[in-house]
């Protein structure tokens, strides 16, 4: 198959294009995300850059055939750099008109839309909210429209297995993905692999079968006037894998721990859309990884501050209902200062809001969400890759300070994907681990002069034996104390501690026009937000970028950074969040520009802000 | 090198810290506290292994008066603070002290899961029935009627049976103690310390401040041997006065009698406590009525593989499979390709 589908391959005339944004839509129960990550995969072997953007609704078979149960998945590959996972898709495959009429208005004028015709029934039409067919009712005009049988198709390929008609129909989706495999002139050995791998016998088969017929059929019926070839990107040499930004975190995870000679401890509880991490730490058991689902997010991170006690590197992993719910436990590793890291995956607040949707919205938990004065470390990733060395960041800064870390990732970054160059391990620097051994002249609260850090001293270790706990201590001793001068001096030792970690991070720079307007991101929007500063700094723009990956402390430097602006703007996934930080922070007005639909930003509206800003100059 | 080799003669003043005791005078604390300084110092367990965990409330400041390991946590919590140091560190002896309210109402949940999973460490609640720091609410233990600063009317909650919650939550190890009772808080102190498991053990507190007397009937002499009856294993059910002793018999209604043992048929008909038999601990821990008196010792006691054991079994399994993880590899899991340079 393989070779023949080379050998077809060569006959057709490709159009030569450097970049395409691809969407894979259907019913929540059609399997377009395991299409969308097959599609992936294969596109990241070939050679190109690419963001990914998986979105799916909440409920996990919301009605079939409605608007809500529409689940998306889209690509964005190129020959060149990519950083977000684009804002327009050219091509649209949709299964079903549900998933035509949600993702039609997002489509490029002239855009291709590859739909099942097999799901235009009457009924189909009327669980879509339809009073009229698109197909005929002139909905589609402007779009280059390739209508497909694909049920009645995959029911011809798959007719001698004897399956049954749902598991026929099921594999209507490696179908589409074989048309898509042919349109781009993709090799399918990758997902042929994968299905032998994932699936039994007749499954495989059927899998199988219903991806090369796809392909064929694209090939036989000349489907297109056209296929496109874009070649690979000029990435940097290595050798790269595909990563999501959960896996990447979980990586990060595991190297931290193998670098600090800690044993892992994952204290966590399913919750979107945090549980890959959980998952994905609970099949590295042989790095000695102890992966805890506890009865609740107060357990989980109760047994990982006790961990964290017993020596372990304790990480627990959440989203924003569970930050909450750990806020008064923080508090006490904050108190006690133990050294963990505690991952929020955001998601659209507050309470359940969208829970399968991407927010910036916890910058204001992380930093600010305990009672009392309790800083906190905050650090955020920028990309899916970065997770892994944000995450090795984190606990790099827990344990020399002594202090819990909160990692900030969000559910774009989770659960998007790109290309990952891998790291060279051994270029990884160790983390050093200064474990308390000597009774000689120690004291629990007894505080290292550069990092404020005080000794970890983990239970089993002769003649060490003290006594920790919520209750304020006495400076060195440890011993309670109520005394309110030793308060004052504990909350400041506490908080300059935190301002300490300034000390290691690099100065605050931007990229582009030395004046002008500066515009400050941080998180996950960091793709979206350098594409358009980008863009508009290459068009003569005087613009400039810089982006925060530390939001507790803020990086040196960036107080001179932004003076040496007329105008800062600060565009986020919230109401205002950072922008807020930064003008408290600093008493200088800054520009907010912000979004909270549950998306990430698109680079266009980014440009247009900017542009605005331009005019108003 | 064996714990046991290495381990230094203690005496119980080796367990006293150096901090002052602050609950108040007259404190069934104080007693259990020294129990609990005598049975460590006869365990053959290193000062040094010692990690005593406790939540929030007067018994909660256990750990700060011991000279071991100690974490004072979050209210309630304390189960799950437990749970990973003992994960982290399976040699440690993990003591976890709680109160009725700590454990009960704020931590229930925390407490039904240490149980189930079947924790190796050894809980003690610290029942007083009253909500001591906070100065003298109604507790989950409270009995039903209970007049106190916030219930001046009497409180309308059912109270809870400590011991019956811990058996609903396949407690391995159930025992119940009074604060004052010297030799028989000892030898539940060293069982629970013996046994493999969560060890759940409720100790009945006076709270002389707030709730004063709750357990007067148990504890003075002229009432004490009619009040409690001592469980032990293999041993005939018997209380009273040791000349004309009761016992519990069961009758055909599948409930516990109450008789007079005169005769030796009498004493034939006694039931000899056995403390894997789960509906015998039921029956036992849920005595009530002016009749029966309070089961106290070790009530319940099954083997169970323990939750850390299982963990790191599994973690060994995994490192003797792939003779442990390579991080090189880990990352290059999935696909990959290469881009030459
Ligand atoms: S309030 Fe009651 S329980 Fe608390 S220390 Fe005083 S007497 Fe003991």
């Amino acid at each position: 198959m393989q070779e023949v589908a080379q050998e077809a391959t060569r006959q057709v005339p490709r159009t030569v294009i450097d970049d395409v944004v691809i969407r894979f839509a259907g019913d929540s129960g059609d399997g377009m995300q395991l299409t969308g990550d097959q599609f992936t995969r294969t596109t990241a072997v070939h050679g190109n850059d690419l963001a990914t953007f998986p979105d799916f609704p909440a409920e996990i078979r919301a009605p079939a055939g409605t608007l809500a149960g529409v689940s998306g998945f889209q690509i964005h590959f190129s020959s060149r750099d990519v950083l977000t996972p684009g804002d327009q898709p050219g091509v649209l495959i949709a299964m079903n008109p549900a998933a035509l009429m949600a993702n039609l208005g997002d489509l490029k004028k002239g855009g291709l839309v590859i739909v099942n015709t097999d799901k235009f029934t009457d009924r189909d039409l009327e669980k879509a909210g339809q009073t009229s067919s698109p197909l005929d009712d002139g909905r589609l005009e402007g779009f280059e429209v390739v209508p497909v049988q694909l049920s009645a198709l995959t029911k011809n390929a798959l007719d001698d297995m004897g399956l049954g008609a749902k598991e026929t129909d099921r594999c209507k989706n490696l179908f589409a993905l074989g048309i898509a495999y042919w349109l781009f002139g993709r090799d399918t050995a990758i997902t042929e692999a994968w299905i032998s791998n994932k699936f039994k016998a007749p499954y495989a088969e059927a899998n199988l079968r219903a991806l090369r017929a796809g392909y064929n059929y694209a090939e036989t019926v000349e489907l297109f006037h056209s296929g496109y070839e874009v070649p690979p990107a000029r990435l940097a040499p290595g050798t790269y894998r595909n990563i999501t930004g959960n896996q990447a975190t979980a990586l990060g995870l595991i190297a931290a721990s193998q670098k600090s000679g800690r044993q892992l401890f994952l204290g966590a509880y399913p919750i979107t859309p945090a549980s890959d991490v959980l998952h994905a730490l609970a099949t590295h058991k042989d790095f000695g990884v102890i992966t805890f689902q506890a009865e609740d997010e107060i357990a989980a991170i109760g047994a990982t501050i006790g961990a964290a006690w017993g020596g372990a590197l304790g990480v627990t992993s959440t989203s924003g209902p569970g930050v909450a719910l750990k806020a008064e436990a923080l508090g006490l590793a904050i108190m006690v200062e133990l050294p963990m890291v505690l991952v929020d995956i955001q998601r659209g607040g507050p309470s359940t809001g969208l829970p399968t949707k991407t927010e910036q919205s916890d910058l204001f938990i992380a930093l600010y969400g305990r009672h009392g004065e309790s800083p906190c470390p905050v650090v955020a990733a920028q990309s899916p890759g970065d997770c892994f060395w944000a995450a090795l960041e984190a606990a790099r800064i827990a344990i020399r300070y002594m202090t819990p870390v909160i990692l900030l990732t969000d559910g774009y970054l989770a659960n998007g994907a790109e290309p990952w160059k891998l790291p060279e391990v051994d270029a990884i620097p160790d983390i050093p681990v200064n474990l308390a051994t000597d009774p000689e002249g120690f004291l629990p609260y007894k505080r290292d002069p550069e990092t404020l850090a005080r000794p970890w001293a983990v239970p089993g270790t002769p003649g060490l034996e003290h006594r920790i706990g919520g209750i304020e201590k006495q400076n060195e001793t440890g011993a309670i104390s109520y005394d309110g001068d030793n308060h004052e001096l504990m909350s400041r030792l506490r908080k300059q501690k935190v301002e300490r970690i300034a000390q290691d991070l690099p100065q605050a720079e931007a990229t582009g026009s030395p004046d002008g307007i500066l515009v400050i991101s941080w998180g996950g929007t960091y793709g979206a937000v350098h594409t358009a500063v980008d863009t508009a700094f290459k068009g003569g723009m005087r613009v400039a970028h810089t982006h925060l990956r530390w939001l507790n402390p803020l990086p040196p430097g960036l107080r001179e950074l932004m003076e040496r602006y007329e105008r800062v703007i600060v565009p986020e996934l919230n109401m205002g969040q950072l922008s807020s930080v930064l003008q408290a922070r600093f008493a200088r007005p800054v520009e907010s520009y912000t979004k909270v639909q549950g998306k990430p930003f698109k680079v266009s509206e980014l440009l247009a802000r900017l542009q605005l800003a331009q005019a108003q100059a | 090198m064996s714990i046991l080799e290495d381990t230094p003669q203690y005496t119980k003043k080796d367990f006293m810290s150096d901090q002052t005791i602050r609950w108040c005078p007259g404190c069934g604390d104080y007693s259990i506290l020294s129990q609990v300084q005598s049975v460590f110092a006869e365990m053959g367990v290193p000062r040094h292994q010692f990690a005593v965990v406790s939540g929030i409330g007067c018994s909660s400041r256990f750990p700060y008066y011991l000279s071991t390991y100690g974490f004072h946590t979050v209210h309630g919590r304390a189960p799950a603070f437990a749970t990973g140091i003992k994960l982290a560190n399976p040699e440690l002896s993990v003591w976890l002290a709680t109160g009725d309210g700590d454990a009960l109402s704020i931590g229930g949940n925390h407490f039904i899961h240490l149980l189930r999973r079947n924790v190796d460490l050894q809980i003690l609640l610290f029942n007083n029935r009253i909500y001591g720091l906070t100065k003298g609410q109604y507790s989950p233990t409270s009995e039903y009627g209970k007049k106190t600063k916030s219930t001046p009317m009497g409180s309308v909650d059912h109270p809870f049976n400590p011991c019956a919650l811990a058996l609903g939550a396949d407690a391995t190890f159930i025992a119940r103690t009074v604060d004052i009772f010297v030799k028989e808080q000892r030898d539940v102190l060293t069982a629970a310390h013996q046994h493999k498991g969560t060890s759940f053990v409720e100790i009945w507190q006076n709270c002389n401040i707030f709730n004063d007397g709750a357990f007067k009937e148990h504890t003075e002499r002229k009432t004490r041997d009619e009040r409690c009856i001592f469980v032990e294993h293999g041993q005939p059910l018997l209380f009273g006065d040791k000349t004309a002793p009761k016992g519990l018999v069961l009758g055909s209604d599948v409930r516990l009698h109450v008789i007079d043992v005169n005769t030796d048929e009498d004493r034939a008909r006694v039931l000899v406590h056995d403390t894997s038999n789960q509906l015998l601990a039921s029956l036992l821990i849920r005595m009530e009525g002016a009749e029966f008196p309070t089961a106290m010792g070790v009530i319940y006691q099954v083997e169970r593989p323990t939750y850390e054991a299982a963990v790191h079994a599994q973690i060994d399994a995994s490192v003797a499979r792939t003779g442990g993880g390579d991080l090189k590899k880990a990352l290059a899991s999935g696909s990959t390709w290469t881009i030459p340079g």
